[in-house]
């Protein structure tokens, strides 16, 4: 007996959404997951009308969902806004390369402007030459600060207002999973906020439109949609720690499908108690952005990608800041510690 | 963030080998047996020092148990609360260093009859502790879990203001304690005699059909856990305890942050896990093995022979993904073998979050949770994960059967014939909400137990966002204990009251509650 929609109780349903288990047809389901966005959208009052906006692409399913979705309320509500895509170039050959050939292709469908900024151009290092000299440990570390940076950075040089990023429900569950098995309580505490108020100069607002979607139903949208995506892990991210609270998140998924939204409501909720000692932003004296040190992180790295110390950046060398500052050579013993550990 | 062996701390680097010296880092004398953490290698008797040394500060830092207080220990036969139990009675020995000061009671709660172990069962674990509770000389109490059937609904109802006690009240306290001791305390303590309790058959039917009608077991071990909270509530209340000591330790902490996390318990973790928890009041429940891992404990009751008895519950014997709770608890377990700092990282988040919540002590009855005690993190806040969800639900719906979620209280004329029956001989009583008759506050009571079933509805909007996602598990609700129910009603009569007269109301404030 073919199951009807629960929405419209006329046609066949085709799917069961994951977020609620309601067997829906195909176009409650484009509606049903639109309108939620726009919901996000306007309760969280995320865009001014007029506005600039950058799209965070990187030619994944769920930047190509946004991507897709922004277009189509922007004209179905008339936002008001001029759309961008924004892509980083980490350089990594046969991953990075391929997808974004995905993203350029998603450029010609939605006929909209991108740009792309490249580590190489901005550092002088891309991710292969990194790893060369790094290893395949801790180089993520390296492309996610390179990349945070990255976008503020070509958003300024696109002049946009705003940049939205594809992170999805079940991102931001596992990363309120990853902070508190971290103790990260400053990280914790921030994590779940849909946007980044404006920190200063050289960050441009972020926000997370598809916040509140389920990746499955993303997965499910973009096969439905038939839209072009690009599915294929990073080379260089076996994804160790992070894995575990990942597994652990389907796992418990498996158990209660809303766990991922109680989850986010849990951290949305968590009041730090006062008088516990968190980060005082400043700015990096070297670059001008954002940091809660003397130096920021991409300034480090790099400073120890040039002088052939990887690990400068790698766990916490605070005391080093000044010296680094003042263009010091680092003791024997320092320099020892830092150099990266043979295999 | 993401790779292999990253170490963006330096505790989470995976458990080193280190060649374990022979000797006692403590005393450097005596051979060590015990390793608690890596390189950390103790001797019998600076392992015991440190351990009680542990248990004590924990108690002396907070300073919440007053001298001459009756303490309540909440003890379930495992090793963390019979740990608990003989560092008490430790603490209150005469060879003991700094004495204890406060009068200890045992309080056990059968949970066998939800468990479903038989009668004799039950029967042969009691006489167990029964044993072991004798040899404390300590007063104690066995109380079957189908007495949560009885219990009077100020339970969840009584919201005293806990009793601010500012730091000189402790000094004082100390001072009447120092004056009565040289008089009456030097007297023994009561020994009261307490039998292991006989259990109607009926209740404990009754109280499997509560159990049955939750179908997840995730949510029966949540509803499991808050009838027990209520039932050592009302223990300590009724046999005047105006403490209650819990045996959780940092390894069950760990595990219970990170469940309720995962429960959408965020707002109420700071009390679900720390040292004290002051949602019911008058009786403060507080934790102090929470310094204690489950290693620790294990090795201490083992070298120092502490009986414990073991109780098989709920999630004994199931598989890792029967419940959130047993998940979770796998699942730390075993970080924890390859990142021996993950509990101490957990339970250090703990720590870090907001003891008090928000108005803990002004916050009117109606603004708490009627199961868990704790305020209502339900407002309709724009932007939120709970109204996303709320929009996702409306949307997936057909939108002929209307958004449930604005009718709360479903209309007596729309319900299904089987209910509005049973209703019917009450119907002018009770019809569309308290007209006259249901208004009064004496009323509600005779209303109510002409069988009265509250919506679901109704009592949802009373509950917390974790326990309405536990209820809402359950098939029925007309098998909660009646103390929920008439609370329930009575809460609901009171909001319908409110709507009625409130165009008359000129303060949206204060209730006369």
């Amino acid at each position: 007996m073919p199951v009807l929609c629960s929405s419209c109780a006329e046609k066949r349903a085709v799917l069961k959404r994951p977020k609620t288990s309601h067997s829906l047809c195909k176009a409650c389901f484009f509606w049903a997951f639109e309108e939620e966005v726009h919901q996000t959208i306007l309760a969280a009052k995320l865009f001014k009308p007029g506005e600039t906006v950058g799209i965070a692409a990187s030619g994944g399913k769920d930047s190509t969902v946004l991507a897709h979705v922004m277009k189509l309320l922007n004209e179905r509500y008339d936002y008001g806004l001029e759309l961008m895509l924004l892509s980083v170039d980490e350089g990594i050959t046969g991953y990075r390369d391929d997808s974004l050939e995905t993203v350029k292709r998603n450029q010609q469908q939605y006929e909209l402007p991108l740009k792309i900024v490249s580590y190489e151009e901005l550092y002088g290092w891309t991710m292969d030459a990194i790893v060369k000299q790094v290893g395949l440990k801790n180089n993520c570390t390296f492309c996610g600060v390179f990349r945070r940076q990255a976008l503020d950075r070509g958003a300024i040089m696109l002049k946009v207002d705003k940049i939205c990023t594809g992170h999805n429900a079940d991102d931001v569950a596992e990363t309120v999973l990853m902070n508190i098995l971290r103790g990260d309580i400053a990280r914790l505490r921030r994590c779940t906020a849909i946007s980044t108020a404006s920190e200063g100069e050289g960050v441009v607002p972020r926000c997370k439109p598809l916040k509140y979607a389920y990746e499955k139903e993303i997965v499910l949208y973009a096969y439905f949609k038939k839209l072009d995506y690009f599915s294929t892990e990073c080379i260089y991210s076996p994804n160790a720690y992070r894995g575990y609270a990942r597994t652990f998140l389907k796992d418990l998924e498996s158990i209660r499908p809303s766990v991922i939204m109680d989850i986010i409501h849990s951290g949305e909720n968590l009041s730090v108690r006062e008088g516990v000692k968190m980060p005082v932003q400043g700015t990096c004296s070297r670059c001008g952005y954002i940091s809660s040190q003397a130096l920021c992180k991409a300034c480090v790295l790099l400073e120890g990608l040039n002088r052939g110390l990887p690990k400068l950046g790698i766990g916490k060398h605070h005391r080093l800041h000044d010296k680094i500052l003042s263009q010091q050579p680092l003791t024997e013993k320092e320099e020892k510690k830092l150099k990266s550990v043979e295999f | 963030m993401c790779q292999v062996d990253e170490n963006y701390h330096d505790d989470l680097d995976p458990a080193e080998m280190l060649n374990v010296s022979k000797k006692c880092i403590k005393c450097k004398e005596a051979s060590a047996a015990v390793v608690i953490r890596v390189g950390d290698t103790y001797c019998r008797g600076c392992f015991k020092e440190y351990f009680i040394h542990k248990f004590r500060a924990m108690l002396g830092k907070n300073r919440i148990i007053f001298p001459g207080e009756k303490v309540l220990l909440a003890v379930s036969g495992g090793p963390s609360s019979c740990s608990m139990l003989s560092q008490v009675q430790e603490g209150l020995s005469q060879t003991a260093h700094r004495k204890l000061r406060f009068l200890p009671g045992i309080v056990h709660i059968d949970e066998g009859g939800a468990v479903g172990h038989s009668m004799e069962e039950r029967q042969k674990a009691l006489a167990e502790l029964q044993t072991v509770f004798k040899a404390t000389g300590f007063p104690f109490y066995f109380v079957p879990l189908e007495k949560v059937l009885d219990l009077p609904s100020s339970v969840v109802a009584t919201a005293t203001a806990p009793s601010e006690h500012p730091a000189s009240a402790y000094k004082s306290a100390v001072n009447d304690f120092i004056h009565i001791d040289s008089s009456s305390c030097s007297t023994p303590l009561d020994q009261e005699e307490t039998s292991i309790p006989e259990v109607q058959e009926s209740h404990t039917q009754f109280l499997q059909q509560l159990i049955v009608s939750v179908k997840t077991l995730t949510a029966r071990q949540d509803l499991l856990n808050t009838l027990r909270q209520h039932l050592l509530v009302d223990t300590a209340r009724t046999k005047g305890y105006s403490k209650l000591m819990l045996g959780d330790n940092c390894t069950r902490l760990a595990v219970k942050l990170l469940t309720s996390v995962s429960l959408g318990r965020g707002a109420q973790l700071a009390q679900d896990t720390g040292f004290s928890d002051s949602r019911y009041g008058d009786i403060i429940s507080v934790r102090p093995m929470r310094d204690f891992s489950t290693k620790e404990i294990a090795y201490y009751n083992h070298i120092f022979s502490v009986p414990s008895v073991f109780i098989p519950g709920l999630d004994t014997k199931t598989t890792n993904k029967a419940s959130i709770q047993h998940l979770t608890e796998s699942f730390v377990t075993k970080l924890q073998t390859d990142f021996p700092s993950t509990v101490s990282t957990i339970y250090r988040t703990s720590e870090k979050l907001q003891t008090a919540c928000r108005s803990s002590s002004t916050a009117d009855c109606c603004d708490r949770c009627l199961l868990c005690m704790c305020s209502l993190d339900t407002a309709p806040e724009n932007a939120s994960a709970f109204q996303a969800t709320l929009i996702s639900e409306q949307l997936s719906q057909n939108t002929f059967l209307g958004a449930s979620r604005s009718t709360k209280i479903i209309p007596r004329q729309n319900q299904d014939p089987l209910e509005s029956e049973i209703a019917a001989p009450t119907g002018q009583c009770c019809s569309s909400g308290g007209e006259e008759g249901c208004g009064s506050a004496e009323n509600y009571e005779v209303c109510y137990s002409s069988a009265h079933r509250p919506q679901t509805a109704d009592v949802k909007s009373f509950l917390c966002y974790s326990c309405q996602l536990t209820i809402k598990d359950m098939s029925s609700l007309e098998h909660l204990p009646q103390y929920v129910l008439s609370e329930a009603w009575r809460r609901h009569s009171r909001s319908q009251m409110r709507e009625e007269i409130s165009e008359f109301l000129l303060d949206d404030g204060d209730e006369g509650d």
